[in-house]
């Protein structure tokens, strides 16, 4: 929006800016080697919300609909996935690399084969039915979905932890000074770029990915257009299953650690990076995970004038109103029929 | 002539309003018809019945000797019917030769698995597709403007690329809704001419919904009448003009005379 005088929005917004680059000047040059790898911590972290964020994103994209059962889609196939591994092949930190290996190939594939079954289940036993109703309905809908697939995962494994042990060492892979980059971090990144590059190079460049984009700016002139609408979103929902289903398994190997409602705040975590980055847009929620990845680690990693751990639900919540309150259509622009 | 286009005794009702009543209609294979009729009189329901938007309440559709009633909009398309929309519906967030491309959806067989590994004879498809798709925009009055975002074209130029949208889709049959409606009428006469090039040089069947009287007393072979849902007149032109039931109903003298002057 040009316009000639800043509005004091517009200033407070630029001072926070200022204080965090000050805030993040300092702690760089007070330990540029702690700084360096908390920032690769965070990225990290912000991959695997990326992973996350890029389901509701697409989703959202196709239907307008904010699919809150993706959190619990996620969770259920990470748990999933340590049956795999634990029970299936019963990996031990002792197991030779051969077997790990073979065993993480199988779990990835049985967490995204059953992560987009489940979710273009649900799309079809929910969603499918209400979508000429009002949104609230959907909306809410949306909700039960996630209640009904957290007590699943519930009923499963129960209120207790699943863990694993460390499969992808936590070692390092290079150093430069104190500066470290671990195997596991490697591991996650070298999993989740690829996945980014060739998701948004389909949406864009395929035929598959014109019909979503089409079906997503006008269903019926898509139809007329030889589009099968339904297939268009089933297909959309099969892709964001998957990539829950991926993000679960790579969440589980990073933190070892989940149970059934790992993916409550998960989900909202990775909705906020959505709407950060501007819902709808892929590129928006690999931008807003990676975001919020850091401001958590930022928060909880660095030493100088640092809220600290506490605060950091705070910060990120916050972040989300903050960003529905002064910029609703996210940093990058919400991408949906009728935004532009 | 064969009939491309048969429908017979289709009826529309919208909980107890009839907006379509029980109505015989036929398109013969390359014929130019126009649907005419006053406001809310039924043509764009039953252009939305023939292309499976609305399911019809009663009554059959049949196209090149197949029965499409009530058959999904995405199938009837991949049988060879394309058609534009009274309010242009375009992909307003992509560009102009992405919409063409959009058309051939149904024409294309690339599937997921070829396009990821980008087979050659993906590439050769998408390749071909390409070189349609800027042949289409060319037919259609569009060179050069392949990769502008289509809400960034004037509106004669909307108006056109949504039929190179429709053409992409390889259709026997094309429906126009109303093309020329906020044309000038400069715009309009080289959208008559163009309408004429579709049958000729394309082979193409064209029903065709207009208010214009120009457009469809200079193009059209067979005129229907539409008032209240009902068919209350067909024929040649020049007999619709001096049909007395069609002038009362929505002609009004003064069109005529326009006309035939």
């Amino acid at each position: 929006m040009p316009s000639g005088r800043p509005s004091l929005v517009g200033l407070l917004g630029l001072f926070f800016l200022l204080l965090i680059i000050v805030w993040l000047g300092v702690n760089f040059v007070k330990d540029p080697q702690e700084f360096i790898n908390v920032f690769f911590v965070g990225l990290t972290r912000g991959a695997v919300y990326a992973l996350i964020a890029l389901g509701y994103t697409l989703v959202y994209g196709i239907l307008q609909l904010i699919n809150f059962a993706h959190g619990d889609v996620f969770a259920l196939s990470g748990l999933i996935a340590s049956s795999v591994l634990l029970s299936v092949f019963g990996v031990t930190t002792d197991s030779g690399a051969g077997l790990v290996i073979v065993a993480i190939a199988v779990a990835l594939i049985v967490a995204m084969v059953l992560a987009s079954t489940l979710n273009v289940t649900i799309e079809f036993v929910g969603y499918r039915r209400l979508r000429h109703a009002p949104r609230l309905a959907a909306l809410i809908t949306a909700i039960g979905m996630s209640f009904i697939v957290q007590n699943i995962a519930l009923a499963i494994y129960d209120v207790d932890y699943q863990s694993i042990p460390r499969l992808i060492p936590n070692s390092s892979v290079l150093t430069i000074g104190e500066v470290a980059l671990q195997w596991n971090k490697l591991f996650v990144l070298a999993l989740t770029i690829p996945v980014l590059l060739a998701l948004t190079w389909m949406v864009r460049e395929t035929r598959h990915g014109k019909a979503m984009r089409a079906t997503s700016q006008d269903r019926d002139a898509s139809a007329m257009m030889g589009i099968d609408v339904n297939r268009t979103i089933s297909f959309t929902f099969a892709l964001a299953g998957s990539l829950a289903g991926a993000a679960g398994l790579l969440f589980l190997l990073y933190f070892t650690t989940m149970r059934y409602d790992t993916g409550f705040e998960l989900g909202l975590i990775a909705f906020t990076a959505a709407v950060l980055g501007g819902i709808g847009n892929l590129t928006g929620a690999v931008l807003g995970g990676i975001l919020i990845g850091l401001i958590q680690e930022f928060n909880e990693g660095l030493a100088w004038a640092t809220p600290g751990g506490d605060w950091t639900r705070s910060i990120v919540f916050g972040i989300l109103i903050a960003i529905l309150v002064f910029r609703p259509s996210g940093l990058l622009g919400e991408q949906t029929p009728e935004g532009e | 002539m064969a009939d491309l286009l048969v429908a017979e005794a289709v009826r529309k009702e919208f909980g107890g309003l009839v907006a379509v009543n029980d109505v015989d209609f036929v398109v013969p294979e390359q014929g130019i018809v126009s649907l005419i009729g006053p406001n809310g009189a039924g043509k764009t329901t039953f252009f939305n019945m023939l292309t499976g938007v609305y399911k019809v309440t009663s009554g059959e559709i049949h196209f090149a000797g197949e029965r499409v009633t009530n058959k999904p909009p995405h199938a009837i398309t991949e049988r060879g019917v394309g058609r534009t929309f009274q309010n242009i519906r375009l992909f307003q967030q992509m560009s102009t030769i992405e919409n063409v491309l959009v058309g051939m959806h149904s024409r294309l067989k690339g599937g997921i698995l070829q396009s990821v590994l980008r087979t050659p004879k993906l590439r050769r498809e998408e390749r071909d597709a390409f070189d349609r798709a800027r042949e289409l925009l060319r037919f259609s009055g569009l060179r050069g403007r392949d990769n502008e975002l289509s809400s960034n074209l004037s509106y004669g130029d909307q108006r056109r690329l949504e039929v190179a949208r429709a053409l992409a889709t390889e259709p026997k049959l094309l429906l126009l809704d109303e093309p020329t409606a906020g044309m000038n009428p400069q715009e309009t006469a080289d959208f008559t001419a163009f309408v004429g090039r579709l049958r000729d040089e394309r082979g193409l069947t064209v029903l065709l919904i207009e208010h214009d009287m120009k457009v469809v007393m200079g193009v059209s072979d067979r005129v229907t009448v539409l008032d209240y849902g009902e068919k209350i007149a067909e024929g040649p032109p020049s007999e619709i003009q001096k049909n007395e039931r069609v002038i009362e109903a929505y002609l009004g003298k003064a069109a005529v005379e326009g006309a035939s002057a």
